[in-house]
């Protein structure tokens, strides 16, 4: 068999098992550099996927596997966020065990990879169940804390709750179609005529497990919960990278699948439902969190409602913006966790009001915040103007004004809780602890000064980068 | 004409700004110098433009170009009218005299600086652009920093209502501006946000007719056009000096600029039909504003509702749609830039030594600071239209304009002239004339810098006023084109 559509994955597979080897031989010195030898391999693999080609996008290996040109964007992606995840992890307090640790998170970035590149029904969910059972450990991978435990327990029950009832939407499409080959799904589909209710009702079973990974309304219950209680550099990844994983499945799936006429007006008009109560929940949600983590958990939910807003316009556009809007996502959130372990680091507390004074304490690290934020706004000259103004260009060239006249009315909500309840406190209250020093360890600040660059550069340079997602885009059609 | 004169111009507060950034937080004289400087650079930058522009020739000039995201036809497009060099002239002078002023800010300058610059470089790119699209990225620019600098250093009492609301306010009406921007960009079709293609694409009458409130009105909140003008004189009050100096002085007029240029110059089928409504709000922003700004007894919202008002006959003489009324708008956006820049920067001043802005506590200032009591006499002068000045170039020539078109709302508006001349002599007199109180006996003069700034605001009044050349005849071939659009 031909295995070169996994060369990437199988190069995570040996990392992970070269570290957890290593875990075992080294001296306790040496465990603290296994966080490195992950970040050097998933740097290492990122820049050989956009270098690899296995040539031609058809899916191989017996139609499981589909390694194209929007899954090779979709792995740097996770790869990135994965890398700079496990730097940011660096001294972080209650991750004992680096070697176990360094590998769950390769072994998540592997089931990502292969959500992104999945072209049949099985394979993703074998893909999805391997990123989720990493993710639940990772969420309580604080053993001796109670909150870290319950997020795992939370995360654990919420997706085994989704993914039973995914499995019977996948159950429900194999049984009406005949295959789970997606390509396959597509033609039988094409030729139906009746019984399309019930493969509507096994395409809205399926959307509730994509929804749970994306975490939009109504299956967004165990994001507060597993946010303010996993590791802070677990919750960036949760945020990040699994919600990336969840928008490619949703992308594949949708528009492989079930891009073609019957149906598609049917999930389309579920999503823009699916896509205005989200944005609304979370923004309006997020105005009363007194937690940062928790106001980051809600905020996160109503980013995922403006992505879903491209997916609504389902067009090669509408895809572009989401993988665009994805890249900046993935930067400013990194940054902006970054920013809550750093502080926590001294504060001990993830309490909004303990960030008080911080513009006057560490002046640099609250104007990264403030950058970070503004960009999850909306505001240029950063990456997250741009990435609205795709999705919603997309979405009004596809004759959708009103749904953005929602996500419009949704941002100026959220810039009043990013603005007031985040960046106020910081800049304007005074605080006690004013003048401690703010030590920023290395690894953090290396992490934070890419984001930030990356959210400037995304917003003044736009065009390499959205012209990349154009032309990837194209692979879904 | 290769050199860059226009870009550099644009981004040399933006440079300022990063380099701000970089110095160490405790060198605040070092950091105050920096940004007098970048302040110095745009002034000088600007009025370079102003004098090399070729009058003989006019049109656009200085036009610089640059694709920038190609895919959506956006390009970094910047280029020099009679409209808008005014414009940029007005942004330098009350950049460089509000860096002068806001030398006593001792709590963070080096943030302080920053975002006043990073504002700046907004404010020109809205000016300098020839891009649909630059002009609103520019636009949010000149908007955001505005809360941080209000919420940061603004008045302790109302500084966050005024600054979330103003954020708010703005943002609002610049978001419904961008539906219409969009809107056009994708009816005609041309895939380019260039203003000088998009005005020659002809869009459809009924189009035009649905679109042009919006935008106008969008942008229109910036220029606190009645009844969305609430955030002003809160937004005014709240901010620090220097910065209401900015925003009144410059940003109202990015609002009214923006709706001159995107609401009339791309939609006049739509401003025909609009325009002899919206002159009635912009009456009563001219009268509601005197009189609200009559029976203040906080000095600085006395200034504040004299902006409500004197930004109404901006609009009003846009409304007229003739060539003398506009071009008095023209000449009126940068007069009143400077004029109100200078009130602030002397309610400031006072402020800062009195510590009450209450004007039945102040009196007899004038034996203190007497070349400040000078500046505001001139700049109440101005505000009153007395002939010599700015400010009589500008309304006479708007009033004109406005009776030919509308005599009754030409009319209305002399009574708001009146109430101005009430309280801009009501002012003088309770805060520099009287008897000095007690507790004022030890209050120090305004400081060399402060005296520098408003001599600067002072002499561009005057020299306006005495040799309105320079500057009528520049802005008035600026405006014939859009009037020939109009119609007349």
């Amino acid at each position: 068999m031909d295995f070169s559509a996994v060369v990437p994955e199988i190069l995570l597979l040996v990392l992970a098992f070269i570290v957890l080897g290593l875990d075992l031989f080294a001296s306790e010195r040496g465990k603290k550099a296994l966080g490195y030898v992950g970040v050097t391999g998933l740097l290492a693999v990122f820049v050989l996927n956009f270098f690899w080609s296995p040539g031609g996008s058809d899916p191989t290996m017996s139609g499981m596997i589909a390694a194209d040109s929007i899954s090779v964007v979709f792995k740097g992606l996770f790869l990135l966020a994965a890398a700079m995840v496990l730097l940011i992890s660096q001294g972080f307090k209650g991750i004992g065990r680096q070697g176990e640790y360094v590998a769950l998170v390769i072994v998540a970035a592997i089931g990502m990879s292969l959500m992104a590149s999945s072209a049949n029904l099985i394979m993703l969910y074998v893909a999805m169940e391997t990123t989720s059972i990493a993710l639940f450990i990772l969420a309580a991978y604080m053993k001796g804390n109670v909150k870290s435990v319950e997020a795992g327990l939370k995360y654990f029950l919420f997706g085994a709750f989704a993914s039973a009832l995914m499995l019977y939407g996948m159950s429900l499409v194999y049984g009406l179609t005949g295959t789970t080959d997606l390509t396959g799904i597509a033609l039988a589909v094409a030729g139906m005529s009746d019984e399309l209710l019930l493969m509507v009702v096994g395409i809205v079973l399926m959307l509730v497990g994509f929804s749970f990974k994306v975490s939009a309304v109504p299956f967004h219950m165990w994001t507060p919960d597993v946010y303010e209680g996993a590791p802070t550099p677990i919750t960036a990844f949760i945020s990040v990278a699994s919600k990336a994983a969840g928008f490619s499945v949703v992308l594949r799936v949708l528009f492989t699948a079930f891009g073609v006429n019957g149906v598609q007006a049917e999930w389309v008009a579920l999503l823009a439902a699916f896509s205005v109560v989200t944005m609304t929940l979370g923004n309006v949600v997020a105005l009363w969190q007194t937690n940062i983590k928790r106001l980051l958990a809600y905020s996160s939910i109503a980013q995922a409602g403006y992505m879903l807003v491209g997916v609504v316009s389902a067009s090669e556009l509408g895809v572009a913006a989401v993988l665009f809007y994805l890249m900046t996502y993935t930067l400013t959130n990194i940054a902006v966790f970054t920013v809550i372990i750093i502080f926590s680091r001294v504060s001990g507390s993830d309490e909004i009001a303990a960030y008080d004074g911080l513009s006057r304490r560490s002046p640099y690290l609250a104007l990264a915040m403030l950058l970070a934020i503004l960009s999850l706004g909306g505001i240029p000259p950063l990456g997250g103007f741009f990435g609205k103004l795709y999705l919603f260009s997309a979405a009004i060239e596809q004759g959708y004004v009103w749904l953005v006249v929602i996500g419009v009315l949704n941002s100026i909500v959220s810039l009043f809780y990013y603005l007031g309840v985040v960046i106020r406190p910081m800049y304007v209250n005074r605080s006690e602890e004013e003048d401690k020093p703010l030590p920023i360890p290395a690894p953090l600040m290396a992490t934070l000064v890419a984001c930030v660059a990356g959210i400037v550069l995304l917003g003044i340079f736009p065009t390499p980068f959205f012209e990349l997602a154009q032309r990837v885009a194209v692979a879904l059609f | 004409m290769n050199f860059p004169v226009l870009s550099i111009a644009v981004l040399t507060p933006l440079v300022g700004s990063l380099i701000e950034l970089v110095q160490p937080a405790d060198k605040k004289t070092r950091i105050r110098v920096i940004g007098a400087i970048a302040g110095f650079i745009t002034m000088s930058l600007s009025l370079y433009l102003y004098f090399a522009y070729d009058r003989s020739v006019g049109g656009w000039q200085f036009i610089e170009e640059m694709p920038w995201v190609p895919s959506m036809g956006i390009s970094w497009k910047l280029g020099c009218d009679g409209v808008n060099l005014p414009m940029l002239s007005l942004t330098g002078i009350v950049l460089f005299t509000g860096t002068l002023i806001s030398w006593a800010i001792d709590d963070r300058p080096r943030e302080f600086y920053a975002f006043l610059l990073m504002l700046t470089t907004g404010v020109m790119g809205v000016f300098a652009s020839l891009d649909l699209f630059l002009l609103f990225f520019a636009y949010e620019l000149a908007v955001f920093p505005m809360y941080l600098l209000i919420v940061i250093w603004g008045w302790k009492v109302t500084r966050e209502y005024a600054a979330m609301k103003l954020t708010l306010y703005l943002l609002v009406g610049s978001i419904i501006a961008l539906v219409g921007l969009l809107a056009i960009y994708f009816k005609t079709g041309l895939h380019t946000f260039d203003m000088i293609q998009l005005a020659q694409a002809d869009l459809p009458v009924d189009f035009q007719k649905i679109f042009f409130l919006p935008v106008f009105l969008g942008f229109g909140v910036l220029a606190a056009i009645w009844p969305f003008h609430t955030w002003s004189p809160d937004g005014h009050v709240a901010a620090p000096t220097a910065v209401s100096m900015l925003h009144a002085g410059v940003l109202m007029k990015v609002g009214a600029y923006s709706a001159l240029r995107v609401g009339i110059q791309l939609m006049p089928e739509g401003a025909k039909m609009w325009l002899p409504w919206i002159v009635i709000l912009t009456v009563v922003n001219v009268v509601y504003g005197a009189s609200v700004a009559m029976v203040q007894k906080d000095f600085k919202y006395v200034i504040g509702y004299s902006s409500v008002s004197h930004m109404g006959l901006v609009t009003m003489g846009f409304a007229a749609m003739n060539l003398t009324s506009m071009t008095g708008s023209g000449v009126q956006m940068f007069s009143h830039g400077i004029m109100t820049a200078l009130f602030f920067a002397i309610v400031g001043v006072v402020y800062e030594r009195s510590h009450t802005r209450n004007l039945p506590d102040l009196g007899g200032f004038v034996r203190k600071m007497p070349w400040v009591a000078v500046a505001f006499v001139i700049g109440g002068l101005v505000s009153m239209g007395m002939p010599g000045l700015s400010g009589f170039v500008a309304e006479f020539q708007i009033l004109t304009g406005v009776w030919d078109a509308y005599p009754l709302a030409a009319a209305l508006s002399v009574l708001g002239i009146v109430f101005t001349a009430a309280y801009v002599l009501r002012v003088t007199g309770q805060v520099f004339f009287g008897e000095l109180k007690p507790e004022f006996e030890h209050i120090t003069d305004a400081t060399v810098l402060d005296k520098v700034a408003l001599f600067i605001l002072c002499a561009v009044l005057i020299i306006v006023g005495v040799f309105p050349s320079i500057m009528v005849d520049l802005v008035s071939s600026g405006m014939e084109p859009i009037v020939n659009l109009l119609g007349g």
